[in-house]
């Protein structure tokens, strides 16, 4: 089990602003007991890979509805590896088309959450995800 | 039949609201729930305080504008776009530009990477603008622009592009949205800091009255509040207390309120729950007519119209069963038109999986003209006036804005409020509330948490390739190369000196725009005199 409290950190990469859904999920994420650390927005993926290593989080989600998630998720993930973050988890949502979500995949990106995802889906796919890494560790 | 009584009684729910955090809905409404709302309040169409209409005719004179806000990749597309929308009886433009256009920076700023030509068209200079509207005549049309915390520079290309086309700038009719300060509660395409935004917005609404008296030199938007969350009635209170913002500061400013107001018009939502919406907008007309009349003494009776463009709510869209947004967008359509609108968007069904394809867009579009031509809701003005269930909901909604409006003054005003945070915590608190609803089912959405389905998506989606970003950023390479780079400067000089002034800065900008000054050079001669904000993240 994870022991300490779950440390997410959560942005919006890229131009876009819509933020609803990434104020909604930090929320809910709290509310389920995470700590969570909202970046905001207008980011470049080294702004917030930046702030993922100095704040040592286990989850970094990213979210875009302008249609520039091929550009900016993966470039994210590829940073964070470079700077030794292998054990972070990187989720993602916003408008994404389905077609892309096999390529986000390869890139690192776990899981991608689209529109009509609940809090508790997130929640759990977060809290399965760090268990099962730890168990791993173990 | 019914066994007892006690079983007639019973009812599906503990309550019923219109919403979540919406109004609570009684069972039946009688006149007597009228008790104390005066009849001058409700009124004849046309006549004061316009709750029914603006118009005494309503769409029996004129039908209202079909709009569909459309752009995407480089202006060649969406110039397609636009002439195929024109043939399938569209009667408006209205543009969406890409983020970097709105944000101030040039195709090819590190920030614009990913972004070109995603979210709408790419402008960067006069020339994308005088393309964009190839073989369409400005003089004749009537065009709605989503432009903010740019909007100086791109009214100012549209304006030179028109002139360039042969139309006087005096006879051209459309909005620019101009309304900055709804950019700090949601969407957040701002660049510089609120006060100084404030002047930018005042000036384009001076220049405006002063040049082009068919031009909407704001349009004061509640839908992107809507979409991040708020209520009906927050909507219809945040809204008009930035519209009071506005106003004030352009008597601030030393201006007439008859000589402006008349040309200041708004932006709303519909939503699907149907009858709350047409009793908002019936509401946020009587309210902004007293609010003109009784706040600001305006005495010509345009200056109390609420006109207004509606766009149906994109948030209400699913991915699952995408065919389903058809009827929920036919739903939100016919609210707008019940409640009055001046000028309509309807959403594709596509949208919640990326920009709408050709034939999404069709389907769209023919929405609105099966109401106008099938339905008989354009038939007769305010058909819904009357019911007791619509005048108390009317009523409601304006008594709940009107508080929220009297919190917002006694902050000391819109700008006041948004800085404490108060409206962006406001809708915050609604979004998460709708959530948890959802999430509980509480508050159903069919083919997401009720008549779910195992569904596979064949939707054709419209895709926008790298070979875009490539081609504007050839283009603007190419553009730097062929004009007078020593005007450029020159010019970039004199919008630093104005800006730093008190003078308007529209003409100084219609002269950068014309030496082919960028989208970015001229935000960026900007950022040095205004400097750029940086919201705190409000959760």
């Amino acid at each position: 089990m994870h022991n300490s409290k779950i440390r997410v950190l959560i942005a919006k990469p890229g131009l876009d602003g819509h933020d609803r859904g990434v104020k909604v999920v930090a929320r809910g994420l709290r509310d389920a007991g995470m700590e969570v650390i909202y970046l905001g927005l207008r980011l470049t993926p080294e702004q917030i890979v930046e702030a993922a290593i100095q704040e040592a989080v286990d989850v970094v989600g990213l979210d875009c509805l302008s249609g520039a998630h091929m550009a900016l998720f993966p470039k994210v993930v590829q940073l964070i590896r470079e700077k030794g973050g292998n054990d972070i988890l990187v989720i993602g949502g916003g408008i994404i088309p389905k077609k892309d979500i096999p390529k986000l995949r390869e890139a690192g990106i776990a899981q991608i959450f689209g529109p009509g995802t609940s809090l508790d889906e997130i929640v759990q796919y977060i809290e399965t995800y760090l268990r099962k890494s730890d168990d791993k560790e173990d | 039949m019914p066994e007892n009584k006690t079983e007639e009684m019973v009812e599906r729910k503990k309550a019923f609201t219109t919403t979540v955090d919406g109004t609570v809905v009684n069972r039946v409404y009688t006149p007597a729930d009228l008790e104390g709302l005066r009849q001058d309040e409700i009124g004849l169409p046309g006549e004061y305080p316009f709750t029914r209409h603006i118009m005494p005719t309503g769409y029996r004179g004129r039908l209202w504008t079909m709009r569909q806000y459309a752009g995407f990749a480089t202006v060649e597309e969406t110039n397609k776009r636009y002439k195929y929308l024109y043939e399938q009886g569209q009667t408006g433009f209205s543009v969406a530009f890409h983020l970097p256009t709105q944000e101030g920076y040039d195709s090819d700023h590190p920030l614009a990477i990913g972004e070109i030509g995603k979210c709408g068209v790419a402008i960067d200079s006069l020339q994308d603008m005088e393309r964009l509207w190839d073989g369409i005549p400005l003089a004749e049309v009537s065009t709605s622009m989503t432009i903010n915390a740019t909007a100086p520079i791109i009214m100012a290309m549209y304006i030179v592009a028109a002139e360039k086309q042969g139309a006087d700038k005096s006879k051209l009719r459309g909005t620019v949205q101009n309304d900055i300060l709804k950019e700090y509660i949601a969407r957040n395409t701002y660049i510089f800091g609120p006060t100084v935004s404030m002047r930018l917005v005042t000036d384009i609404c001076s220049y405006c009255a002063q040049n082009m008296p068919q031009w909407n030199s704001i349009s004061i938007s509640g839908y992107h509040m809507r979409e991040a969350g708020a209520t009906a009635a927050q909507e219809a209170g945040f809204t008009l207390a930035n519209g009071i913002a506005y106003v004030q500061a352009m008597i601030d400013k030393g201006m007439e309120v008859d000589s402006f107001a008349p040309r200041f018009s708004f932006f709303f939502a519909a939503y699907t729950n149907f009858l709350e919406e047409v009793a908002k907008f019936r509401a946020l007309r009587r309210m902004w007519a007293k609010i003109m009349k009784e706040r600001f003494g305006a005495k010509n009776p345009r200056s109390m119209m609420l006109r207004y463009h509606i766009q149906t709510d994109g948030f209400t869209l699913t991915e699952q069963q995408p065919l389903n947004n058809i009827v929920r967008v036919t739903l939100q359509a016919l609210a707008a038109v019940l409640g009055g609108c001046q000028s309509l968007h309807t959403n594709s069904f596509d949208e919640a999986l990326a920009l709408p394809s050709e034939q999404a867009v069709q389907v769209a579009l023919r929405t609105q003209q099966i109401i106008a031509d099938e339905s008989g809701a354009a038939d007769t003005v305010d058909p819904l006036g009357g019911s007791c269930y619509v005048e108390w909901l009317t009523d409601q909604i304006e008594n709940k804005a009107m508080t929220y409006i009297s919190e917002i003054d006694k902050m000391g005003g819109a700008l006041k409020a948004i800085e404490k945070g108060y409206i962006q915590k406001e809708i915050a608190t609604s979004a998460y509330n709708y959530q948890r609803a959802v999430d509980s089912g509480e508050q159903a959405i069919i083919g997401v948490n009720k008549f779910v389905v195992k569904e596979e998506h064949l939707l054709e989606t419209l895709e926008i390739g790298i070979e875009v970003e490539q081609k504007q950023i050839e283009r603007l390479r190419r553009l730097r190369q062929e004009r007078d780079n020593q005007k450029v400067s020159e010019v970039l000089d004199r919008v630093r000196s104005v800006a730093s002034s008190d003078e308007n800065i529209m003409p100084v900008v219609i002269e950068a725009v014309k030496a082919y000054a960028t989208v970015g050079e001229i935000s960026d001669a900007l950022r040095d005199m205004f400097g750029e904000y940086r919201e705190p993240s409000i959760l």
